[in-house]
């Protein structure tokens, strides 16, 4: 008892080290295989109540800017709208609607490291919940990941876990969207079958796969195309319409459809295994 | 005496939580480089102190810095382990003259306070790549970025230090 006892005041410190070092690299390892922690995001209200504060003060370093991408974004809009067919007032049914859309603002963007994570200032109070689509006016951004009460956190297209459902515009062949933590301006799309002709400048848009984000919402162009180590599959590399360095104003979409979707695959899945 | 010495070592704590979260985690110089001056803490804090009240707060100070930055828990893990070695770096670089009861960092030249603090960076950012990336196959990436984010955030620290550093002739 006396040896032990000892030990362990001789060694206190080791042992400190070595119970901290434990504690940090569960909470990394645990990281790694699956989702970011509920409890180390940066949505909380202490982080993200500090990145509000600084977003406030240099928020208004580019209103300009701002003002004028969101200008040209109804510019846009309302050349499609006056070109359409359609008459100009169109009835909605509540009931009947499939996509909402919410609005928010960046408070923190990163780009350089292998798992990016962006936090914006809308959360469970605005009714954003996980897994909702985040998109841009020029397209996709990510995935929320986490909320809290007044912030989100969302898991970039940029981040090492991400896969999206993707195709080539005007054609049926999907594949997956990944980041190969390389270049932030370039993401690569896999499994699109070789037969597939594709040409440099194609552009890519989100598949109807995913229930996150609705179908033809724009991601990128082709930059460069390979064939994988299979031979069998095409290894794109996608450069993107955002500038990922330079966000503000974002889109959050919610699929109220997704629970059902979601319920239906597991439903099917459970029978097949009988 | 004590009592400064805590109130200094909680200002320092805030204020390079704020500065990194707020100013040098967005540098992404060159698209990817951010210095991580928060291992000034490290440096600055006193040399005769309780080691492990030290390893504490530095697993603190780092977790700071992950909440901040999404990280999980890796900036804590380097922080932690840069901590646990500090007295063998010293012992390393500044031998003999730490026995002496008044040591101090700022009698040393400028060469030791240099090697010090590159040893500190060097250790932490090897730690931290080979935790966020994760795997041994890169290796070459691990070492790229180390030194080039080590070279960053020895520069900023050396001219952090030299612009607080406190002058008795």
């Amino acid at each position: 008892m006396q040896q032990i006892i000892n030990f362990l005041i001789r060694y206190k410190t080791f042992l400190l080290y070595i119970f901290f070092m434990i504690i940090s690299l569960s909470f990394t390892i645990q990281s790694h295989s699956f989702h970011q922690s509920k409890f180390f995001n940066s949505s909380n209200w202490v982080t993200g109540g500090i990145f509000e504060t600084s977003y406030n003060i240099t928020s208004y370093f580019d209103l300009k800017n701002e003002n004028q991408k969101l200008v040209n974004d109804n510019k846009r809009l309302r050349q499609i709208l006056y070109n359409s067919k359609i008459k100009d007032t169109v009835l909605i049914d509540s009931s009947n609607i499939s996509y909402t859309v919410i609005s928010g603002q960046v408070i923190k963007n990163n780009y350089a490291d292998q798992r990016n994570y962006i936090t914006i200032n809308k959360g469970e109070k605005d009714s954003i919940k996980q897994d909702m689509g985040v998109i841009t006016d020029k397209g996709i951004l990510g995935i929320i990941e986490n909320t809290s009460n007044k912030y989100a956190s969302v898991q970039s297209v940029l981040n090492e876990h991400s896969n999206i459902n993707a195709k080539i515009k005007n054609t049926n062949h999907f594949g997956s969207l990944i980041w190969n933590t390389e270049h932030y301006n370039t993401v690569q799309l896999i499994d699109i079958p070789r037969l597939v002709p594709i040409t440099i400048g194609d552009t890519i848009v989100t598949g109807a796969m995913s229930s996150i984000f609705p179908e033809n919402i724009p991601i990128g162009t082709i930059k460069k195309f390979d064939l994988d180590d299979s031979k069998s599959f095409y290894y794109i590399n996608v450069s993107l319409f955002n500038d990922m360095t330079n966000i503000k104003n974002v889109y959050i979409i919610n699929n109220p459809n997704r629970k059902e979707i979601l319920k239906l695959e597991q439903e099917t899945i459970s029978n097949d295994q009988y | 005496m004590i009592n400064t010495n805590f109130f200094i070592n909680i200002l320092r704590f805030t204020l390079l939580v704020l500065v990194q979260v707020l100013v040098f985690n967005r540098l992404n110089f060159f698209g990817f480089i951010n210095p991580m001056i928060y291992i000034l803490f490290l440096y600055w804090y006193p040399i005769k102190e309780n080691r492990a009240a030290f390893i504490g707060l530095s697993f603190l100070l780092g977790l700071c810095i992950d909440f901040f930055s999404d990280t999980m828990a890796i900036n804590a893990a380097a922080t932690v382990t840069i901590a646990y070695l500090r007295p063998v770096i010293m012992n390393f670089v500044f031998g003999v003259n730490l026995e002496f009861q008044s040591f101090k960092l700022r009698n040393t030249t400028k060469v030791q306070q240099i090697t010090f603090l590159a040893l500190l960076i060097v250790v932490h950012h090897f730690v931290f790549f080979t935790l966020e990336i994760f795997s041994f196959t890169n290796l070459l990436l691990i070492l790229k970025k180390t030194l080039a984010i080590g070279l960053a955030t020895l520069i900023l620290c050396l001219l952090f230090s030299t612009l607080f550093s406190v002058k008795k002739e």
